[in-house]
């Protein structure tokens, strides 16, 4: 396979450099697929879809006949990280997430940060997912967010920065696992030659931390993941992360609160349930506490929450902190809690409650993004230079009518990978979703979800409108070696 | 384990046995109408009367020809058993409990499931695929065998098994009754030519024909009812399922073996006491068909009991005693 027609364009690419040089670690997989004739690199393409499609590693999409399963599409070009960069990104997200926590317990007791005029009283009171009740609550171990996905983009100057936190229920960790097991199954050579970092322990570290949150007096504690059934989205990653944990995999209808604990239904009677990782949005979890028409959730689950005899992850009330409008204040929130300037910064975000960013906002509306507080899947969304005429009117009328609610961004120039279309190999837009577990310590499982835009030029990557995956490698070798490594390969490159 | 899943795991293997069991049938048929092709049109109405869906199938395709009842019994999705709707079934009950069952069997279900799905797409004008029914037939084979080989023999393996031979037993009888009750034409077709070729059809779709043989030797309607339902060692014969589903049944309650404590084990204790201590002459002086309606009602019963015993939606010790909310009545 060759990669001379490739174009790297204006564009940052994650493979090669401006001056079509490999990136620091590409180098041993540029190797093996020069070395693959070009039809058997499209042969192992192919290959993938059809396991991925045995093995039904689907998705559910929302509006179509309930229980329609698509396969997630998957590019077997992976995109590297070098070592050095990624020692950066992991300190940065162990910092944003250390911050978040303290964030939002503060928020649920003193809200000393609102006190001190950081963060203004009616964004966080406003926020659609700040819950009331959950105000004075102490979740075991004081750990609010206990599993975070923070999306991350490369914009053309190299920068990482942060687009979003997902505090609630972040998903596709499955993909980046079952992305791996694929990817190792199609090219074991370059594994055993490379020193790729893996994943594979990603299951036993997430239950080894929900196992931390059980009260210290219970031996074995029983942890259970809490699903809202087949017909959800992320099904197929509920059962997955279930099966690979070891644990049940439960509904609504299999719990039942009793004298203030939580049983679940076998077929030997009920048995005590201690920790429950729920893939539900708070609306859900309780009919008594929350949204009474849920046939979701359990009905007394908050109180036996709030009594300490079960432990949930991620706790509930987490939500707001993944408003939009709150996330622009991340870098102060930061500087607030712990003393230190943000690592890896927002992109730079104008907030429409504040007068001068909406006069800004409301005029150059065709050069920016503009966001919805709240929405998610790359909904509620206008990408500025993309958009008609018609949408920017309609778009802004709705601005004007409710400021708190948007946020807008300068366009980003997404970084690039190489992608496989159709018998060619072209740069799509990519971002990157790394998952960060946050218990006795934080762990931040090395890459994570890649995700592609595959329609050309697109910068929306989300699976419901047209995105893929791939894999994502974190490359383990010392920064000493991959320097030295670079000029060699370089040089060898050049002259092939 | 949870009670939905045992529910799911016991449904799974029931609907993929049933899958394999209506291949059966089909094929019993194809048998049959090979060799007195003058009967051909007439043999296929009575599948779709054994089946118990006749009523469905009047009203949507009239004509009891090859051509419909194919059809109706292979790919109708409004039939819930034809085998396209079993292994949908079988496959949403899976998927329901994919961190239980092993992937292997996951795959495998879902590849048996692809397979029908696209022979039903492909099929305009199903010519009887023979071809299709085997690989059916050796599709639940398989799945059945990476069952056995991959998943741990515990309570969810026990409950695959209690699904599949209960399936399994009521199926035989089935494909028994077929034969005897609805093919016979007349009296006098007893003891002909015409009977021992139908009696070998019906051994051959019970895969017994060769066992049979060594067993019993001439073909004889008392040999193929002593073989086909009393048999204690050829494994699709009703009382060796029996005894499989008694011997699991008990390994998930725990119960001594020869003592009940819960109706479903006295449900199936009797009936299998009743089989092991009858014979072939009680049968058939009962009337075979009589003994095989009698047989299914009681395996309905115990279909029910099970349901009660393990599936069933029961309240938790202090919410027995309060009366509920409609929140709570919603949900238990």
């Amino acid at each position: 396979m060759r990669f001379d027609e490739y174009e790297v364009g204006e564009f940052y690419d994650e493979m090669f450099s401006a001056t079509s040089r490999p990136q620091v670690g590409a180098r041993r997989l540029l190797d093996a697929l020069q070395h693959m004739p070009e039809e058997e690199v499209l042969n192992c393409q192919k290959a993938a879809e059809r396991l991925l499609l045995q093995m039904g590693i689907t998705f559910n999409v929302y509006g179509e006949n309930a229980g329609v399963e698509k396969i997630f599409p998957f590019d077997i070009l992976p995109r590297i990280i070098s070592a050095i960069e990624w020692s950066r990104i992991e300190r940065g997200l162990k910092q944003r997430i250390r911050a978040l926590n303290l964030f939002i317990d503060d928020i649920y007791h003193e809200q000393k940060i609102i006190k001190d005029g950081v963060v203004p009283a009616e964004i966080l009171f406003s926020a659609k997912s700040y819950r009331q009740q959950c105000v004075g609550w102490n979740p075991p171990r004081g750990i609010w967010c206990h599993i975070t996905g923070t999306d991350l983009v490369r914009h053309r100057d190299g920068q990482i920065y942060v687009l979003e936190d997902n505090l609630r229920c972040p998903s596709g960790v499955s993909y980046v696992l079952e992305n791996r097991q694929l990817m190792k199954n199609l090219f074991p050579s370059v594994f055993a030659n490379s020193r790729i970092r893996p994943v594979s322990d990603y299951p036993l570290k997430l239950r080894d931390m929900l196992e931390y949150l059980a009260p210290d007096h219970i031996d074995t504690p029983r942890v259970v993941l809490l699903t809202p059934g087949i017909y959800n989205s992320a099904y197929f990653e509920h059962s997955f992360l279930a099966q690979q944990m070891g644990i049940e995999l439960v509904e609504g209808r299999d719990l039942v609160v009793d004298d203030g604990v939580v049983l679940m239904r076998t077929t030997k009677g009920f048995e005590r349930v201690d920790v429950i990782y729920r893939r539900l949005d708070d609306d859900f979890l309780d009919p008594d506490c929350f949204r009474p028409d849920s046939m979701l959730g359990v009905p007394g689950l908050m109180e036996a929450y709030k009594a300490g005899n079960v432990a949930l992850a991620n706790a509930p009330g987490t939500g707001v902190a993944d408003d939009k409008v709150v996330y622009a204040y991340v870098p102060r929130i930061v500087k607030y809690y712990l003393g230190e300037e943000i690592i890896l910064p927002n992109v730079p975000t104008y907030i429409c409650a504040e007068e001068e960013d909406l006069r800004y906002v409301l005029e150059h509306i065709g050069e920016l993004v503009i966001k919805a507080a709240n929405e998610s899947g790359g909904y509620g969304m206008l990408v500025g230079p993309h958009s008609t005429q018609e949408q920017r009117a309609d778009f802004a009328a709705r601005v004007k009518a409710n400021p708190r609610n948007y946020i807008a961004q300068p366009t980003l120039s997404l970084s690039r990978v190489p992608t496989l279309i159709g018998d060619k190999c072209e740069g799509r837009h990519v971002d990157l979703r790394p998952y960060i577990l946050c218990g006795k310590d934080i762990f931040v499982l090395p890459g994570g979800l890649t995700r592609v835009a595959l329609k050309k030029g697109s910068l929306v990557v989300n699976s419901s409108q047209g995105g893929g995956s791939k894999d994502t490698w974190v490359m383990a070798d010392s920064p000493h070696v991959e320097r030295d490594q670079v000029e060699v390969d370089a040089a060898a490159f050049a002259g092939a | 384990m949870l009670s939905r899943v045992a529910d799911s795991v016991y449904w799974m293997s029931r609907y993929v046995e049933r899958a394999e069991n209506v291949a059966r049938f089909i094929e019993v048929n194809f048998q049959l109408t090979l060799d007195a092709p003058a009967l051909s049109d007439e043999q296929w109405s009575p599948l779709v009367s054994t089946s118990g869906d006749h009523e469905d199938f009047a009203e949507r395709y009239g004509t009891a020809s090859r051509e419909n009842v194919l059809r109706f019994l292979m790919f109708d999705t409004r039939n819930p058993n034809s085998i396209l709707s079993c292994l949908r079934t079988a496959r949403e009950n899976a998927r329901t409990v994919r961190e239980i069952i092993s992937s292997e069997m996951w795959l495998h279900l879902n590849k048996f499931y692809l397979m029908i799905t696209s022979a039903a797409a492909a099929a305009r004008s199903p010519e009887p695929s023979q071809e299709l029914l085997a690989e059916v037939r050796l599709a639940s084979h398989l799945f059945t065998g990476i069952t056995d080989a991959t998943m741990a023999h515990g309570e969810a393996w026990h409950f695959c098994r209690l699904g599949r031979k209960l399936e399994r037993a009521d199926k035989t009888s089935r494909i028994l009754d077929v034969k005897y009750y609805i093919l016979l034409r007349s009296v006098e077709d007893v003891g002909t030519p015409i009977d021992d070729i139908q009696w070998a059809a019906v051994l051959r779709s019970a895969s017994a024909f060769e066992m049979y043989r060594k067993r019993h030797g001439r073909i004889s309607p008392r040999g193929v009812v002593e073989f086909l339902i009393l048999d204690r060692e050829f494994p699709r014969a009703i009382q060796f399922c029996l005894l499989a589903a008694r011997d699991s049944l008990y390994s998930i309650s725990g119960t001594p073996p020869g003592t009940f404590r819960y109706l479903p084990e006295k449900l199936l204790g009797q009936l299998c006491a009743d089989m092991s201590y009858g014979g072939v002459d009680d049968i058939i002086s009962h009337g075979l068909h009589e003994y095989l309606d009698e047989l299914q009602t009681q395996m309905n019963r115990l279909g029910i009991g099970i349901h009660e015993m393990f599936f069933a939606l029961k309240k938790p010790p202090h919410l027995a005693k309060r009366p509920m909310t409609i929140m709570q009545g919603m949900t238990q």
